[in-house]
């Protein structure tokens, strides 16, 4: 065979099905397992495979891979060919090593044996195969067998450049996966002075390798400022042919000069008057060759001389401080705002909202305010119309807020589906943020009911409530309204729910008007409610009742509508519990009585807007930020107090003397005991949080909970259907666990096709896996009756906060089914209980004492108060119980450590119980924060 | 950081697929079908930058892809990356896959995927730009032909 045919491993011959797109699913599959099959017999024949047929099968792995299909054999024959001393081989091995990683530790003790080697070897060649495959791979067992090694490739003065910048990104990917194990040493002052390096290859990692370092260390890679900013210079300035080989479409050094100008972003401005000087006529350089006529028309030369425009203007933004730089790049954006290309339209939009942010640059911004509504209105492109929404909220101030209110509203009505909730949000909380009159304000968020009622979440519609309650300028004009917007044909639910609280609120401010008088209200309210779900229904009865105590003349006509069989017997329990207190209400007790209970709502206490704290949820961090700085706006606060945050975990006062007189069970069962603030629906408004203290914890936590019930217990039935029953069995010891799962097939057919997965999503900020699960596969194919069990080993390797996934796939009489659960394993599977004396834990607790350290919450009892069962829930949770450590005998005290592999969380915790008020206060205190805040999550749910 | 690189055809069918963040091997199956339903929807010449999909993070990261006539190259990246500038990438490395292959279609990705990953490798390492310029990448897979070739002469049939 001609040598390029062999090597070229001729697939359409092994696998005609792939080049024929026509042939199904079904024969691809018989074709791949008849292939496996005969690949595995290969591999396990008794004739010793030469390096090529090794080579071609290991390739065939690789692309049946790439299909989709899995592969659980032939790890060993590509490590056997990582160790050949032929390139092709080695290479092959190395390829299919970093493409299927495996965690097999047998396995992985191999390959880095093979992996040292060549790193020894002096052959440049090899030496980057095997940095390739630490970086690729990138585990924290690599790093730990090479993090020692590499930044002494790195910096040794015989080193070629490839092995250099193959060393750069390697070191840069074992930082990036374990920080821990790259410690800082003599080698950075070396590393910094590979700016200077002849080869540009070598600059450019090096330049990402730096800018990852100095974020922790910024101290030990300062010096890197002066060297990037000459480098910078050098490039900027030098004449498109100056660069040769790293000229890319005329221009010099594209990704290198964006590389360089990121490592400036993470430092403030330049110290040295020289340097900064240089710099600065660096950036006006960029602005001008910005103006210059193109020197080509491929759009390769316009993005790359582009990508550098746009990274000088992020330094300019994040600096700050030249108001001439950032007029200059503003109205540079501007003219990319109408732009043809429609890259640069999106990417100007994008740095303008960073730009909308700074004191010196806001006026600029507003004056493109017309481009971008004309940006939201005639982009083709959905990702295009979400940032030119993103920077009218972000250009949004109180000289233009009805303006920018309007617009996005008019967009609202023909906004793509996927951005609604959000342009919602973001509407509502420009109409608070810069309400001058609150009327308008209240006109806004009806208008956001009627146009877009179903992406209205409840965080809207409750703030709503909140602030008119609060403003007594405002609440005739809000009775008003809703009346009138009531009084169209077809009203979305959520109008009904605002409409019938604050009219059962304020009705009175409009009754003197003979077109609303209060039979014309109740009529009208009467009249959506049969139309409406058992929530609204329930809102509108407490409305009724209020009703009553507003207006006596409707005390008749109310009662008989309550009285009606189908509100008394209605097959809801909370509708016919409604109806049967309010109607005794009205009749036993007495005016007083009845206006003392149904006495109008009292100011809510203010805080944080739940409609900026969802956003926020949505968005992460910052997106609230043109609200969360009133730099723009100092006057804000005075008018608009409701935006200033408080404390998520502060529970105001009251928040214990109104629990003081609620019920012990979880639906209050007695009428005088639902006070005008339970008033509407089960879940209350934000204001309600009084009542319900523990519901504030889910501000913000975006951690879900897993399931509850197994949180102190580790057996149980974790899932159950027509279909299957998923048992679970499991044992916890130090930082490993085992669990044992049991599918059990309830029907008397047989499931094919059997599969269930463990799945760790895994922290995505470090790309570190907390766990290591180990599962073994079960059978495909679950009998009718029959029950399969399938052991998972666990190792928890650091802190985490979500639980593992389990999906379960398989096929019933053909069809598909599938489902995922969480499965019970949260950290404090991982406790390991300590005793301790009252001194030592006090000297402990002290020793806690920053206020991140700490968690606390204070809950309602949702079981009753019981000593001994809550000492076992205690237990279960797996910390020691201590006794005589609080001088309060009813209180509990805990203390126990986390094992984890990567480290160990030493936890002190506090549980006072109040029966007289039912409820409970927690205090952890652990030294990793989200390990608190986390452990009082789980914890708090369990009482 | 590059999480990902996905290239697959009209149809769906991955032709290349490397993650450069660890995943299942189920989701990133998952992952290659959510990001070929998100960019298939979308028309030509609108804008190359979207937000990712739910699997791979969200609006934390982009995807930023082009469409050569019967595949789409997409490159996941974090907010760390500029977007023309990996808009770029996926040009050099289009451009050297063309160079090293002499008119580059979708069944040499099938035939040589083994050669493709390589050429790929000198691009891109650990999810970090490795060399972007296109005659030192060349000179790189030609060093390496010239290795493959000894080697088969020496041994070879």
């Amino acid at each position: 065979l001609p040598a390029r045919e062999r090597n070229g491993m001729r697939f359409n011959c092994l696998f005609p099905a792939f080049s024929s797109p026509g042939k199904s699913k079904e024969a691809e599959i018989k074709r791949i397992n008849k292939e496996l099959a005969n690949i595995r017999s290969k591999f396990k024949g008794d004739k010793a495979l030469d390096g090529y047929s090794k080579k071609k099968y290991v390739c065939k792995l690789l692309f049946i891979f790439l299909l989709g299909h899995d592969i659980d054999f032939g790890h060993m024959e590509a490590v056997n060919l990582l160790s050949s001393n032929k390139y092709t081989e080695k290479q092959i091995g190395y390829l299919f090593i970093s493409v299927l990683v495996n965690s097999n530790s047998e396995l992985i003790r191999l390959i880095n044996n093979a992996i040292k080697n060549d790193l020894a070897s002096r052959n440049p060649t090899f030496m980057c195969l095997a940095l390739h495959c630490i970086a690729n791979v990138g585990s924290r067992e690599m790093g730990e067998a090479f993090a020692a090694d590499i930044p002494r490739i790195l910096v040794a003065g015989d080193s070629m450049d490839s092995v250099k910048q193959s060393a750069a990104l390697c070191l840069l990917r074992l930082y990036k996966a374990s920080p821990d194990l790259v410690p800082m040493g003599e080698w950075t002052a070396r590393v910094v002075h590979l700016l200077n390096d002849q080869h540009m290859g070598v600059v450019t990692a090096a330049v990402s390798l730096i800018t990852c370092l100095c974020k922790k260390n910024p101290d030990d890679f300062k010096t890197c400022i002066s060297l990037a900013v000459s480098r910078l210079s050098r490039i900027v300035s030098s004449a498109s042919t100056d660069l040769q080989d790293y000229t890319y479409y005329f221009v010099p050094a594209p990704w290198l000069s964006v590389k360089l100008l990121r490592l400036l972003q993470c430092y403030p401005p330049p110290e040295d008057a020289a340097v900064k000087g240089r710099l600065v006529e660096c950036l006006e350089t960029v602005l001008n060759k910005a103006q210059e006529p193109p020197k080509s028309k491929k759009v390769q030369h316009s993005n790359a001389k582009n990508a550098i425009l746009f990274e000088t203007i992020s330094l300019i933004i994040h600096y700050d401080s030249e108001p001439n730089l950032l007029v200059r790049a503003c109205n540079q954006l501007g003219q990319f705002l109408q732009h043809r290309e429609t890259n640069l339209r999106y990417l100007a939009l994008e740095s303008m909202c960073t730009l909308a942010s700074s004191e010196f640059s806001h006026e600029a911004v507003k004056t493109h305010i017309d481009t971008v509504i004309n940006a939201l209105k005639t982009e083709r492109d959905v990702s295009v119309r979400q940032r030119a929404a993103d920077l009218l909220y972000a250009m949004c101030d109180r000289s233009n807020a009805k303006q920018i209110v309007s617009e996005m509203l008019r967009y609202l009505e023909t906004a793509d589906y996927a951005i609604r909730e959000e342009i919602v949000l973001k509407v509502a909380i420009l109409a608070e943020k810069y309400a001058v009159d609150y009327s308008w304000y209240v006109d806004t968020i009806l208008n956001l009911i009627r146009i877009a009622g179903d992406y209205v979440s409840e965080e809207v519609w409750y703030r709503v409530l909140q602030i008119v309650t609060n403003r007594d300028d405002v609440q005739g004009y809000a009775a008003k309204t809703v009346f009138e917007a009531l009084q169209a044909p077809a009203c979305h639910e959520n109008m009904v729910k605002v409409g019938g609280y604050i009219l059962g609120e304020f009705g009175n401010l409009i009754a003197g008007d003979p077109r609303s008088s209060p039979p014309v209200q109740f009529s009208l309210l009467h009249s959506k409610f049969h139309l409406c779900s058992v929530a609204t229904r329930a809102l509108l009865l407490s409305t009724y009742i209020k009703f009553i105590n507003l207006f006596p003349e409707t005390k008749a006509t109310i009662q008989g509508v309550l009285r009606a069989g189908s509100q008394l017997r209605n097959a809801d329990v909370e509708l016919q519990q409604r109806a049967v207190e309010y109607l005794t209400l009205s009749s036993v007790a007495s005016t007083d009585v009845l206006a003392t209970v149904l006495e109008e709502m009292p100011p809510f206490p203010e805080r944080e807007s739940s409609i900026l704290a969802k956003l926020k949820r949505k968005k992460g961090p910052g997106a609230g930020s043109a609200l969360d700085d009133g730099r723009r706006d100092p006057s804000s606060n005075d008018i608009n107090g409701g935006v200033e945050p408080t404390p998520s975990t502060v529970v105001s006062p009251r928040g214990w003397a109104i629990g003081a007189w609620g019920p012990p069970g979880a639906t209050p069962s007695h009428l005088l005991l639902r006070t005008p603030s339970e008033l509407g629906c089960r879940e209350p408004p934000g204001g309600r949080l009084l009542r319900r203290p523990s519901y504030q914890g889910g501000n913000g936590d975006s951690s879900p909970p897993p399931p509850p019930r197994f949180v102190c217990k580790n057996n149980g039935v974790l899932f159950e259907n027509q279909l299957l029953q998923i048992g679970v069995k499991s044992e916890f010891r130090q930082n490993l666990g085992r669990m044992y799962l049991f599918y059990g097939n309830k029907t008397s057919v047989q499931f094919q096709n059997f599969s269930p997965t463990v799945v760790h999503p895994g922290d995505l900020q470090t790309h570190i896996l907390p766990l290591a699960v180990q599962t073994k596969r079960v059978a495909a194919q679950v009998d009718g009756g029959a029950q399969v069990q399938q052991v998972l080993n666990i190792e928890c390797l650091r802190d985490f906060l979500t639980p593992p996934l389990l999906s379960v796939r398989f096929r019933y009489g053909g069809a598909p089914q599938s489902l995922t659960l969480k499965l019970p394993v949260t950290i404090n599977k991982f406790f390991q209980p300590t005793e301790m004396a009252a001194q030592d834990f006090f000297q402990r607790w002290k020793q806690l004492s920053l206020p991140q350290q700490e968690a606390q919450k204070i809950f309602k009892a949702n079981h009753p108060m019981d000593a001994e069962v809550t000492k076992a829930k205690l237990l279960g949770f797996g910390s020691a119980l201590l006794d005589n450590v609080d001088p309060n005998p009813e209180n509990f005290v805990g203390a126990g450590i986390i094992q984890t592999k990567a480290l160990q969380v030493g936890c002190l915790l506090r549980l006072e119980p109040n029966a007289q008020a039912q409820m409970y206060r927690l205090t952890l205190r652990t030294s990793k924060e989200p390990v608190s805040r986390h452990l009082c999550e789980l914890l708090a749910q369990q009482f | 950081m590059i999480q990902a690189i996905l290239v697959f055809n009209n149809h769906g069918k991955p032709r290349l697929v490397r993650f450069y963040q660890r995943f299942p091997e189920e989701i990133q199956q998952q992952i290659v079908r959510e990001t070929f339903h998100l960019v298939l929807k979308r028309d030509d010449n609108i804008c190359n930058f979207l937000e990712g999909g739910s699997l791979i993070g969200g609006s934390d990261y982009k995807l930023i892809y082009r469409h050569y006539a019967t595949l789409y190259f997409v490159f996941c990246v974090d907010s760390s990356e500029s977007e023309l500038g990996i808009l770029d990438l996926i040009q050099v490395f289009v451009e050297t896959l063309d160079k090293c292959f002499e008119n580059v279609c979708e069944l040499d990705l099938i035939f040589h995927m083994d050669k493709v990953h390589y050429i790929l490798q000198e691009v891109v390492m650990g999810g970090m730009v490795l060399e972007t310029n296109m005659n030192e990448i060349v000179a790189q897979i030609e060093a390496q032909n010239r290795l493959e070739k000894s080697e088969v002469s020496v041994l070879g049939p």
